[in-house]
């Protein structure tokens, strides 16, 4: 254990300043959660004056007669079904491109690659032709169906590059041991990949947790409404007199992404760092 | 021992290739046809040429503020932005058990930052009687609320941005973490000062990450949506200050229902894109430097 220095009792100074002015509007945000509403706009500090409760029971009250857990279990349906689609889909492409042989693997990988630059609004507008043609539109299948479809090629890439780092010996014994291609990805590629996987998984729920344009798009009925549209329909309906329940709602919605990232944090930065994942 | 039964490749890749022809070519080649007709999504397309490209540059004044708008915020938040997760992650690069941690809080915006809940605080602490509006005014200075003035709306975006720089960030140490110290060493030997050793050291070694994350980053900085529409009310206001281009185009295509004039504006907006991504891996090989080293 070395002694503290000077140099390095100012850097952790420093960097835990930073933080703290970083972090500032999420400290904010839940010390406004518990103040009253006039309170709320005009104070800069985090210490309410008066701590009070009543924003949560009435978050959970919701809004357009709709309750709060409505809103929050459709917010758990489509991450769910977002991250088993990737999951499937993007794991199935990427043992595809790293450890199998075809004729069109160069071309079609590259093409892959490209996918991800392309700006989503290209296709956004044929897309919501389709599944409003199919009379699918104010349903959770144009968020989730995409993602069985391996439309997210960043998370193949990222696996993809997890997959060719698994030593080539084991896929060989299993075939020596007569593992097909398929008993291969299953019983030997895929618990390896777990690392990689969880991360896909993490990710995907995070950023479908916070997406807006996808879910604004595509639910029109609050009963469908996800999350981020419940409080933009909540600040529709309020003045800055309910600002403390608004608040109190949107430290509920953000509580989730927290959780996950606190138990996953170096996990998440990992991923980033390696693959240079970037929401 | 690679497996070579190209059938069983297929069966894998089948989702991703239903996917990629459903969901991104036919949808792509769908909106360039879109693009030259008036579609209203409920009635036949109706053929009328390059009508929509022409109004657009010519008699449509609402584009043009939503491309220099757009515009104003790619220039101004990724250099920002970049600058920020650069610095911290040069502030970062030391040897200490705390390094994890404080990556990690500085990485936590990154993923809260995309949300509505978000934008939310910044439109509250930057609106007209928020307290950015309370604090300036105890000093004197009136701006009539940030979110309120149209010389400032678009600044309080830009600060929502620069403050995600984390993920940069977290790319730019593992970059500076794969710098051979004996580089190091060697420019302390020939008696070089920090810039010096910066500039000569750091920002080649670096520069392929630079690459990365320039390209990334403003990639991500043209197609921004939410911050915009939350902390406008879906209206790009102050007189259309914080009109981004997507907002503009989700605007014409999904209240208006001009789903042929939002098509020739997506068209635009990838050919844009395509056309500064090849200018900037072009122009890279000027400033870019690959040292001998495997590359990832």
């Amino acid at each position: 254990m070395r002694p503290p220095t000077i140099p390095r009792i100012l850097w952790h100074a420093g960097c835990l300043a930073l933080i703290g002015i970083l972090l500032y509007p999420v400290a904010w945000l839940v010390s406004m959660s518990f103040k009253p509403a006039e309170e709320i706009i005009s104070s800069l500090s985090l210490l309410p004056d008066r701590v009070i409760w009543s924003n949560y029971p009435e978050a959970f009250e919701g809004a357009a007669g709709v309750s709060i857990w409505t809103f929050f279990l459709n917010s758990v349906l489509v991450a769910a079904g977002c991250v088993l689609g990737n999951l499937v889909s993007c794991s199935m492409a990427a043992y595809a491109f790293a450890k199998l042989r075809f004729r069109l693997r160069g071309p079609l990988f590259a093409f892959m690659i490209t996918t991800i630059m392309l700006p989503y609004h290209v296709m956004l507008i044929p897309q919501y032709t389709i599944f409003q043609k199919l009379g699918l539109v104010d349903s959770f299948v144009p968020l989730i169906l995409p993602k069985f479809l391996a439309t997210d090629a960043f998370f193949i890439f990222l696996i993809v590059q997890f997959m060719r780092g698994l030593p080539r010996d084991l896929t060989d014994a299993a075939r020596i041991d007569g593992c097909g291609p398929i008993r291969a990805f299953r019983s030997v590629i895929l618990p390896l990949s777990k690392p990689a996987l969880v991360t896909t998984a993490i990710f995907t729920f995070i950023w479908t947790w916070n997406d807006f344009l996808m879910q604004l798009i595509y639910l029109n009925d609050p009963e469908k409404y996800t999350l981020p549209l419940a409080l933009r329909l909540y600040v529709d309906q309020t003045s800055e007199t309910s600002y403390g329940p608004m608040f109190a709602m949107s430290v509920l919605t953000l509580l989730p992404i927290v959780l996950f990232f606190v138990a996953f944090q170096r996990l998440l930065v990992e991923g980033v760092a390696t693959s240079g994942l970037n929401g | 021992m690679p497996d070579e039964r190209p059938r069983v490749a297929y069966l894998f890749l089948s989702p991703w290739v239903a996917g990629a022809l459903l969901l991104t070519v036919g949808p792509m080649l769908a909106s360039l046809y879109l693009s030259f007709t008036d579609y209203d999504l409920f009635t036949t397309p109706k053929w009328i040429g390059l009508e929509n490209y022409r109004r657009l540059f010519t008699s449509d004044d609402r584009f043009v503020s939503s491309v220099w708008v757009t515009l104003r915020y790619v220039l101004i938040s990724t250099p920002l932005k970049l600058a920020a997760a650069l610095g911290v992650a040069l502030l970062l690069n030391r040897a200490s058990r705390a390094q994890g941690v404080y990556r990690s809080a500085f990485y936590a915006p990154s993923l809260l930052g995309t949300s509505v809940a978000v934008a939310l605080v910044w439109r509250v602490i930057f609106d007209r009687d928020g307290v950015v509006e309370r604090s300036f005014d105890a000093v004197g200075l009136h701006t009539g609320g940030w979110t309120t003035n149209p010389r400032l709306a678009l600044l309080v975006i830009v600060l929502l941005a620069v403050w995600q720089f984390g993920a940069p960030m977290v790319i730019f140490l593992a970059g500076l973490k794969q710098i051979p110290p004996e580089l190091y060493d060697a420019s302390a030997v020939d008696g070089a000062g920090w810039w010096r050793t910066f500039r000569s050291i750091t920002v080649p070694m670096l520069s392929p990450v630079i690459l990365f994350n320039l390209v990334l980053e403003t990639i991500h900085a043209f197609q921004s949506f939410t911050p915009a529409f939350i902390i406008s009310n879906g209206r790009g206001g102050p007189s259309d200050s914080t009109l981004f281009y997507t907002l503009y185009l989700y605007q014409r295509g999904f209240t208006e229902f001009r789903m042929g004039y939002a098509s020739a504006m997506a068209w635009l907006l990838l050919l844009v894109l395509a056309g500064l991504t090849a200018v900037v891996f072009r122009t890279a090989r000027l400033w870019v430097f690959y040292s001998g080293q495997e590359q990832r």
